[in-house]
């Protein structure tokens, strides 16, 4: 039988070794960063800000990693504990297209002058609409599904909402897939043409989707933190703008002249008369012409207005959400 | 660069945060309320509608911190104590520029690293691995950084078997001591540490401090709120004491601690004698053998206290508890009269007088406070004087090594005796 102080003595001679180990390590591991990182000078002044305030997008540059894991968390998290996990991304705007093309398309009559298949043509006004309405709806949340980050560390607040809206591009480039399928599909059926040299403009009208999203959500975000009334305006607002761009039916459903460029101060206009010229073309769908720099106009516009008026309203953000 | 370092790398001047107290409690307001209130004061004359503001501005404010100026040197640990409610979370808030100040001006010099709570964006879905790299990111750290010290990470939080299971399988232990481990190995300049250690069990908590004191002990900056003043005590140099969102106080922790101490009850307390004490006490005094007045006592040294009271209600009995404490918080011991058979039974608008005395304590130099309970016979208080006086005890007549200013002996030289004894394993 050993003598009780021994075993114990014995258990904190090892208990004293790991933690001597660990300390060693620990101090390398400070020795490491000190050689690898010699430490740059920085001064941070901390005061009052009092109305509009710079933007600061280096910063937020700098926090680039930080926006890169924000957005592979809700790519990650998105369709945890889902039975269909990611094909929500494509079965979304693929049964809205089903729908409309029984309703509107055959019911509704909305085919009526359309060349081509009135499916695919909704879809390919969908696939940026998807990317456009999840973008907002998840962003105005954003910044309050948050508040556990926002009331207990700092970083550009703009990571959110932005991290938010690249996560739907993930599903935006799975949705991308099914409208590729659909037009060799229809193709094959000669009811429709492969895309002409006009595809490389699409990248464009990608952007000009995202960043619609962004700003949209920007200003969403940043009211939803003082108002949650935001909350409940967010399904509405996306199911109003539906109506207002043409997704159902064609912008030629429109009267020409100055009533179409007043209606692409809705920029998601731009984007989707855009994606279906560069896509499809055609005689359905000619090439837009000054409604896409309407669009982007717009589109800059919300994006700049909302960066301001987040940044203005982000200093109270930790006090308010 | 000699000039630059030596410049403190933390300068606050002036620092307010002023909060409406609607934001405290409603949080936030919804759109019609804006609307209302807006036509509501449209509606008045503007003079009426400037006295109203103002007034309201008076009313549903508070002023969580108020004219906070303080300097911290590079390489100082600096704690943060005070009530609750006093302004010490605001002010890591406005360090760590999650909130603005109202007014005033900080200048930080270095890259901030602020730990306001551990597992700050930590998902539960996601695997222990990935939440790891997330909670890296949010505080601060690099990926390349991060993954150079993963292995440490999951060797620190003990959970390597778990880390591609989501945190939500982790029990709360997992899942605390994953989430320090990043923080643990978070590298910046300065950093600042709210209450994050009082989570967890006791080994958890000491693994903590102890990686704290390293952190410290590596030549950084650290700004350190708690409430536990025996960890304060050991892992910072100075102290700021914030009351009601003012500084009352900066500098040796040692002395910062005990007027704290003081002021949560405190000597000031005999003096108000606000308490409606069933018996009251009236004077204390601390006796040396050589009649040496004041509150200093030699190591060892006999020693007696002496207290007057005044019986203000017919109680019956009345026993004694004398306590002290050590400048920690720490309760050292309890000497109760009861145990003597000391009970009184003094009629109402007696007065008395108690002497309790002892040989010498056996407690090591330091600052002790002394408080003393009046007990009724089923065991209630009578009266509760905390803390109301202080003994210091000085290093004259202790052991040589008492002479340096900090050992990790506790507060009590134990008795005992050593021998060298002849066998191996017998007693």
């Amino acid at each position: 039988m050993t003598p009780f102080w021994k075993s114990r003595k014995a258990a904190k001679a090892a208990a004293a070794d790991a933690v001597a180990a660990a300390a060693l390590r620990l101090d390398a591991d400070d020795a490491d960063v000190r050689a690898v990182a010699p430490p740059e000078p920085v001064e941070i002044v901390i005061q009052p800000a009092k109305g509009w305030v710079p933007l600061r997008l280096g910063e937020l540059w700098e926090y680039r990693e930080l926006v890169y894991f924000l957005t592979w968390r809700d790519v990650k998290v998105r369709y945890k504990q889902t039975v269909f996990g990611a094909s929500w991304a494509i079965m979304q705007p693929f049964f809205t297209m089903v729908v409309f093309s029984i309703f509107f398309g055959r019911l509704g009559k909305m085919s009526q002058g359309l060349r081509l298949p009135y499916p695919l043509v909704s879809y390919a006004a969908l696939v940026p609409w998807t990317l456009f309405a999840t973008g907002i709806t998840q962003a105005s949340n954003s910044l309050v599904a948050s508040q556990q980050l926002v009331k207990k560390v700092y970083f550009p607040r703009l990571a959110i909402p932005l991290g938010t809206v690249m996560a739907g591009l993930v599903d935006f480039v799975l949705a991308f897939a099914v409208l590729v399928v659909m037009q060799v599909f229809y193709y094959t059926r000669g009811q429709a043409n492969l895309p002409t040299i006009h595809v490389i403009w699409l990248p464009l009208f990608v952007v000009l989707a995202f960043l619609t999203a962004v700003g949209v959500g920007l200003w969403l975000a940043a009211l939803n933190v003082e108002y949650r009334d935001v909350r409940y305006t967010v399904p509405f607002l996306v199911q109003l703008w539906l109506f207002a761009t043409p997704i159902i039916y064609t912008s030629n459903k429109v009267p020409e002249g100055p009533w179409q460029l007043v209606w692409a101060l809705n920029p998601m206009v731009g984007v989707v008369n855009g994606f279906r010229w560069a896509l499809l073309g055609g005689p359905d769908f000619p090439h837009p012409g000054p409604v896409t720099s309407v669009s982007v106009f717009a589109c800059l516009a919300i994006l700049v207005g909302g960066l301001f008026y987040f940044r203005r309203l982000e200093r109270r953000f930790a006090d308010l959400v | 660069m000699s000039t630059a370092s030596s410049r403190p790398v933390i300068v606050c001047t002036g620092i307010s945060k002023q909060y409406e107290i609607g934001e405290l409690r409603a949080r936030y307001r919804t759109l019609r309320e804006s609307l209302t209130s807006g036509t509501r004061t449209s509606l008045r004359r503007a003079k009426e509608r400037i006295t109203r503001a103002e007034r309201e501005k008076v009313d549903n404010t508070i002023w969580a911190l108020r004219d906070v100026t303080f300097d911290v040197n590079k390489g100082d640990v600096v704690g943060i104590v005070g009530r609750n409610g006093g302004g010490k979370s605001t002010l890591l808030k406005v360090l760590s520029r999650i909130t603005d100040p109202t007014e005033g001006r900080a200048v930080v010099r270095g890259r901030v690293g602020s730990l306001l709570e551990v597992g700050t964006g930590f998902h539960p879905e996601l695997t222990g691995r990935e939440n790891v790299f997330l909670n890296g990111a949010v505080l601060g750290m690099r990926k390349s950084e991060i993954e150079r010290v993963f292995d440490e990470i999951v060797d620190f939080a003990e959970v390597s078997a778990f880390i591609d299971t989501p945190v939500k399988h982790y029990s709360s232990g997992m899942y605390l001591r994953l989430a320090f481990a990043v923080a643990a190995f978070l590298n910046p300049e300065i950093l600042l540490v709210d209450e994050v250690l009082a989570v967890g069990d006791a080994a958890f908590q000491a693994k903590c401090l102890g990686r704290m004191s390293e952190v410290a002990a590596s030549g950084r900056t650290v700004l350190f709120v708690s409430h536990d003043m025996g960890a304060v005590n050991r892992i910072t140099q100075r102290c700021v004491f914030l009351d009601h969102g003012r500084l009352i106080e900066y500098g040796p922790t040692d002395r910062v601690v005990a007027q704290y101490l003081d002021s949560v009850t405190g000597e000031a307390q005999l003096k108000q004698a606000d308490q409606a004490w069933a018996v009251r006490l009236e004077s204390i005094e601390l006796l040396r053998e050589d009649g040496v007045g004041g509150n200093s006592l030699p190591f060892a040294a006999p020693v007696a206290i002496r207290t007057r009271w005044h019986c203000q209600k017919d109680v019956g009995a009345v026993s004694f508890l004398m306590r002290i404490q050590a400048s920690d918080g720490a309760i050292v011991g309890t000497s109760a009269s009861v145990d003597q058979d000391l009970v009184l039974s003094p009629a109402e608008g007696d007065r008395f007088e108690l002497l309790w005395s002892s040989d010498g304590l056996p407690l090591v130099p330091g600052t002790y406070r002394v408080s003393l309970v009046a007990k009724g016979r089923l065991w209630h208080n009578l009266a509760s004087y905390e803390r109301v006086m202080t003994v210091d005890v000085t290093n004259i007549n202790a052991p040589q090594r008492y002479r340096k200013r900090r050992t990790n002996d506790g507060n009590v030289l134990l008795t005992g005796s050593w021998r060298q004894s002849d066998g191996s394993s017998a007693p």
